[in-house]
């Protein structure tokens, strides 16, 4: 594609996004328009949080981030190079539990080596760092099923990190959590981020979360998901969720969300009623 | 919901007595193996005791319906019509060849023998070609149309076909239970392979895996718990058609046995033939169950899941 119809872009930005759109099933009478016009720089290092409601694309955009599927209309770059296919660079982290039950705990960790053809003892010695990395180092040889859904999530990571990616996707990956374990999660989430100074590019509909973990929060319309506005988080970590900045920036994107879910929810009863 | 509540507590408190109070001599997995074995036996001791009942009372008349404890009292008597020679060769003599009980045995092999190795076949040929489908979309756009049309022929129909190309012998009776299997088998691993989780799948995509690599590393492991139930369901198809197809030139086993029983009018010869082959599918979908138990330890037991209702 031809990159100069853009806003330049610099090599070093671990993902840039230049007008973005995502149609789904084009051109068919069940087309419908996920995304518009993203335009989104990140940084090496950054934690940015997408904030949105719900169906209003910010997974689509993490799916055309990692490269498993196509937009339809811009362009999108990691480190200068534009991202056509998925790339180990880019792991993803899903919101449901996406372990293989058929191998054991080190087995799936070091899965994205086996695909390379690396020697057992290689794999094993990775995935022991790896699960030492999460605080999973007892539970190597176990299977997935006997593990809880907060550790299940942390061989997840643990397996992503394995690939030492430069920019991590997490697609709500502690939304099937307790309240509890989510809190644990985030703490141990921000542990791993600044051991291995990825990106982070994290999806959530959460405003607690999105406060307690971002540098900056991308806060989307409803459908067609387009970029509402930009916050930074500039609290210091680790933050102190019940400070009067917490709960300002709180109070301010509960703000800014709930104009969006409101048109959303409009929208969905009118077309209920059609 | 006070009462509820007591009686809660008062079953809670009822449980530990309860344990302390049973006997302690099995370990709880033997205990629970006798149980179900207990259970089997009330169930068809059941069964057979309404029938002796309705034969005892005059209900059933004994040369229809001969009840168990006739059908299965004179069992020499039975085994002698389990006649394993070569009868349709020239030069051999009926009387010949092994005694009855041996007779028996050999025609229990020959039948689950034709069973299994139609079964193998079918298995092999159908998750090659369900996969190869799916990964070839050429080969889908030529050969899918054709086996959903056949698919839902009976596979009585091709008892005709299999005699024609077979002759007599064991192999038109392995084609019978290949044909009434691979259809089937073919279009649910189609499904099943359609059905993978999309995450496993976007998993290896992100770590790089070529399509060669996902279909073997995760589209098979995913899909192999599902296959094999269909096969266990289908072994059941298995049997039924084999005794199709053993009624017809096959020499001997149970299906020729039955339908000899049914032209000379022996009710006690078809009863007892139902119960080897009410044992002989018992026994499959036993070792079919515990090889499922063995590859599959990964899928969890759900078996009784409903039971709390």
């Amino acid at each position: 594609m031809d990159s100069s119809r853009f806003r330049p872009f610099s090599s070093a930005d671990a993902v840039a996004c230049r007008r973005v759109g995502k149609t789904w099933a084009e051109g068919t009478v069940r087309a419908h328009e996920a995304l518009r016009d993203i335009d989104l720089d990140i940084a090496p290092g950054e934690f940015v949080v997408l904030l949105g409601p719900s169906g209003c694309g910010k997974s689509t955009l993490l799916y055309l981030v990692a490269g498993l599927e196509a937009q339809t209309d811009g362009l999108i770059a990691s480190f200068g190079d534009p991202v056509e296919k998925p790339s180990p660079d880019r792991s993803l982290i899903f919101q449901e539990t996406s372990l293989f039950p058929w191998l054991t705990v080190w087995q799936n960790v070091s899965f994205g080596l086996s695909i390379r053809g690396a020697p057992e003892a290689e794999r094993r010695a990775v995935a022991t760092e790896a699960l030492a990395r999460v605080g999973l180092s007892a539970a190597i040889d176990k299977r997935p099923d006997e593990l809880s859904g907060g550790m299940r999530q942390r061989v997840a990571v643990a397996r992503a990190l394995a690939m030492r990616p430069k920019v991590l996707l997490m697609d709500e990956p502690f939304a099937a959590l307790d309240v509890q374990t989510r809190a644990k999660m985030q703490d141990f989430l921000l542990d791993v981020w600044r051991d291995s100074g990825a990106s982070v590019l994290f999806v959530t509909h959460h405003i607690d979360e999105a406060v307690a973990l971002a540098d900056r929060v991308v806060v989307f319309t409803a459908r067609p998901g387009r970029i509402k506005s930009i916050l930074p988080i500039g609290l210091p970590r680790p933050r102190d969720p019940f400070s009067p900045e917490a709960e300002a920036l709180r109070r301010q994107l509960t703000a800014e969300l709930k104009a969006e879910v409101d048109r959303a929810f409009a929208e969905q009863e009118a077309l209920a009623t059609a | 919901m006070a009462s509820d509540l007591a009686g809660a507590v008062s079953g809670a408190a009822a449980r530990p007595a309860a344990a302390a109070a049973a006997p302690t001599r099995f370990p709880p997995p033997w205990r629970a193996a006798l149980a179900r074995l207990g259970w089997t036996a009330a169930s068809i001791g059941l069964f057979v005791g309404i029938w002796e009942l309705c034969w005892a009372t005059g209900l059933s008349d004994p040369k229809l319906l001969p009840p168990p404890h006739i059908f299965l009292a004179n069992i020499p008597d039975q085994a002698r019509f389990f006649n394993t020679a070569t009868r349709w060769q020239i030069g051999i003599n009926p009387a010949d060849g092994p005694s009855p009980y041996e007779a028996v045995f050999i025609t229990i092999g020959a039948t689950s023998m034709r069973v299994f190795v139609g079964l193998a076949i079918a298995a092999v040929l159908s998750v090659s070609i369900g996969v190869l489908i799916r990964y070839f979309q050429l080969l889908e756009r030529l050969t899918l149309p054709t086996i959903t049309l056949l698919s839902p022929i009976s596979p009585i129909a091709w008892l005709p076909i299999a005699i024609f190309i077979f002759g007599i012998g064991n192999a038109p009776a392995i084609f019978m239970v290949v044909v009434a299997l691979f259809f089937h088998m073919t279009l649910s691993t189609i499904s099943q392979i359609d059905a993978v989780n999309r995450n496993y799948i976007n998993v290896a995509r992100t770590m790089g895996a070529t399509k060669r690599q996902i279909y073997a590393r995760v589209i098979i492991p995913a899909i192999l718990p599902q296959l094999l139930l269909v096969l266990r369901l289908n072994m059941f198809g298995a049997w039924m058609v084999v005794l199709v197809a053993e009624t017809t030139g096959v020499g001997f086993g149970l299906g020729q046995v039955l339908s000899m029983a049914r032209n000379t009018f022996n009710p006690s010869l078809v009863f007892f033939c139902i119960a080897l082959i009410g044992v002989l599918g018992f026994l499959t979908d036993l070792i079919l169950r515990m090889v499922q138990n063995r590859i599959l330890f990964w899928v969890p037991q759900t078996a009784g899941v409903l039971r709390g209702l």
